[in-house]
């Protein structure tokens, strides 16, 4: 563990020293190639005047919003593919070919539909993760041991109750990993919804930075997004995953 | 459609029918007449040709049970031996509603069976405990799904986990228990839901001779506690007579009962005992000529 950290310390130290030699050369000009200083004090002024902080929040806002609608969303049609060869044929094989579509294409339509609205942005960050939670929750299904499910009808579980307190809990380890994909589409298609409009979100920071030439916020917010994602995956993610292996015994295997 | 009820009922006289034309004279050791049952009206599970086939993967019939004819009484211990591959654990299963049979009659209590219910609870073999609940949840999980208040769920809990000895585990979670504490959970999860036949599928195979010794004591003494009637599976004659009123064996592929031999010992029982021993072994020579069938089926066509 310590041996890691260390190892990505020296990484990311050596990163910046390169990053600090190209910009002291000045190959390029300021605006084109930032020095690792220019960012930070924009950073520092983004939380400073509280753009940065306003911009996560309606961000975050907008993703809790879009993410819990699409995790909803996906079970039921997960539930509802997986409950029927008939919908898994055709239903189930249209949403794995939709899912080779950016989400970003759903923008025209979405504006045209919505107009310049919250409600366009949250229909981007929906159809981003829709069909990734949707399919986890089928491959789920599909991988948890039969066993459960047969234990379940067994005890007198059916219909519903046997979704919610079997089928559901008996794959969660297996569609975690989609819902972890889910959440990293949804953050993406957020970003890139975002950047259309003014919409507060940390999407237009970035576009505001580029409408001003100031290369110093575009990559401030751009490292800010990245560290957003990955606390969500790291912090977040990992725990549940940890805490649900822990309960499973799937750490200690037997 | 209507059983030969003299080809089923375990008989007062001398020998026990098994199929027509062959006859079994009863051993001093094992085949005295059964005791008599608890209830002895009503048989509580009832199997009338029963057949079952299934397709195989490469598109062949595959007839797994052929003309299967068992009575099981209220309250009996009834174990299935066989050969592996004669069918037991399917048999089991469809008695439990996991399958359909292609002819014949299954009955519970007279009543015709479609589907899994729990009047009828079946262990697996692999237990199927629920590893994301506690082991009080598990031992509650059926009784919930029968709408049973939540006060009565709660005594039941404890009263089930004090019977197979678990009360202090009730907030561990699966994983943190042996194999044997295991298979006292799922059996604990069965009775809770007080059903009125326990299925079990081979139950003790996975564990080591201690544990499984002290299990059919607790079996035991389960059984004559709860009344329950029990169908046993499983591969040992010797655990087979260790437990069962009766036992009938099974043929290998497709599987018929060859035979049912009434165990007529004193309980308690033991493993060890001489008269189980000797038991065991009239059953375990009918038995060797059917796993010799299996091996020459298997080597058979593995050297063609």
């Amino acid at each position: 563990m310590a041996k890691r950290l260390a190892k990505q310390v020296v990484f990311y130290g050596a990163l910046i020293a390169i990053w600090v030699i190209l910009a002291e050369l000045k190959i390029w000009p300021p605006y084109v190639f930032p020095t690792p200083l220019g960012v930070m004090e924009s950073m520092k002024a983004g939380f400073a005047d509280h753009s940065f902080w306003i911009a996560m929040a309606v961000s975050m806002k907008r993703m809790l919003l879009g993410y819990g609608l699409a995790v909803i969303l996906g079970m039921i049609l997960g539930l509802g593919v997986g409950s029927s060869k008939f919908l898994e044929d055709t239903l189930g094989s249209l949403l794995v070919s939709l899912q080779s579509l950016p989400s970003i294409c759903w923008l025209p339509l979405a504006v045209l539909w919505f107009g310049l609205t919250e409600k366009a942005i949250l229909f981007v960050v929906v159809m981003g993760s829709l069909l990734s939670v949707t399919i986890a929750m089928e491959d789920g299904r599909r991988q948890m041991p039969k066993i459960y499910s047969m234990a379940g009808r067994n005890l007198g579980a059916t219909k519903f109750r046997l979704f919610w307190h079997v089928l559901l809990p008996a794959s969660l380890p297996y569609i975690l990993t989609g819902l972890k994909q889910g959440w990293a589409f949804a953050w993406r298609s957020l970003i890139s919804g975002e950047m259309i409009f003014v919409s507060l979100g940390l999407g237009q920071l970035l576009m505001m930075g580029r409408d001003l030439n100031d290369m110093n916020q575009v990559i401030a917010v751009m490292i800010l997004i990245v560290a957003i994602g990955s606390v969500v995956d790291g912090l977040v993610f990992a725990t549940i995953e940890r805490r649900l292996q822990h309960k499973w015994g799937l750490v200690t295997a037997t | 459609m209507t059983p030969n009820p003299a080809l089923r009922t375990p008989s007062t006289d001398e020998s026990i029918p098994v199929r027509p034309g062959q006859w079994k004279k009863p051993s001093a050791a094992c085949g005295s007449p059964l005791r008599t049952p608890r209830n002895a009206a009503v048989p509580k599970v009832r199997l009338s040709d029963i057949s079952l086939n299934y397709k195989t993967n490469d598109g062949s019939r595959l007839l797994a049970l052929d003309k299967i004819n068992l009575q099981v009484k209220a309250g009996e211990f009834l174990c299935i031996v066989g050969p592996s591959g004669c069918g037991k654990s399917t048999l089991l299963h469809l008695v439990a509603g996991f399958h359909t049979p292609s002819s014949g009659n299954l009955m519970v209590d007279d009543k015709p069976v479609a589907g899994p219910g729990t009047d009828r609870i079946l262990i697996f073999q692999e237990l199927g405990l629920f590893p994301w609940l506690t082991v009080g949840q598990n031992v509650e999980f059926g009784m919930k799904m029968k709408a049973i208040p939540k006060a009565e769920r709660k005594e039941r809990i404890q009263q089930y986990l004090r019977l197979v000895h678990l009360s202090k585990f009730k907030d561990s979670y699966v994983h943190q228990l042996s194999g044997g504490m295991r298979q006292r959970v799922a059996l604990a999860r069965a009775l809770a839901t007080e059903p009125d036949v326990l299925l079990m599928d081979e139950p003790f195979a996975a564990l080591d001779a201690q544990t499984r010794d002290l299990l059919h004591d607790e079996l035991e003494r389960i059984w004559e506690e709860t009344g329950s009637t029990i169908i046993f599976v499983t591969h040992n004659v010797r655990e087979a007579v260790r437990l069962g009123d009766r036992v009938a064996l099974m043929t290998f592929r497709p599987g018929r009962v060859r035979k049912e031999y009434s165990i007529d010992l004193p309980r308690p029982r033991h493993l060890e005992d001489v008269s189980v021993a000797k038991c065991a072994r009239e059953i375990l020579d009918d038995l060797r000529e059917e796993i010799n069938k299996s091996l020459e089926e298997e080597y058979g066509q593995a050297t063609r």
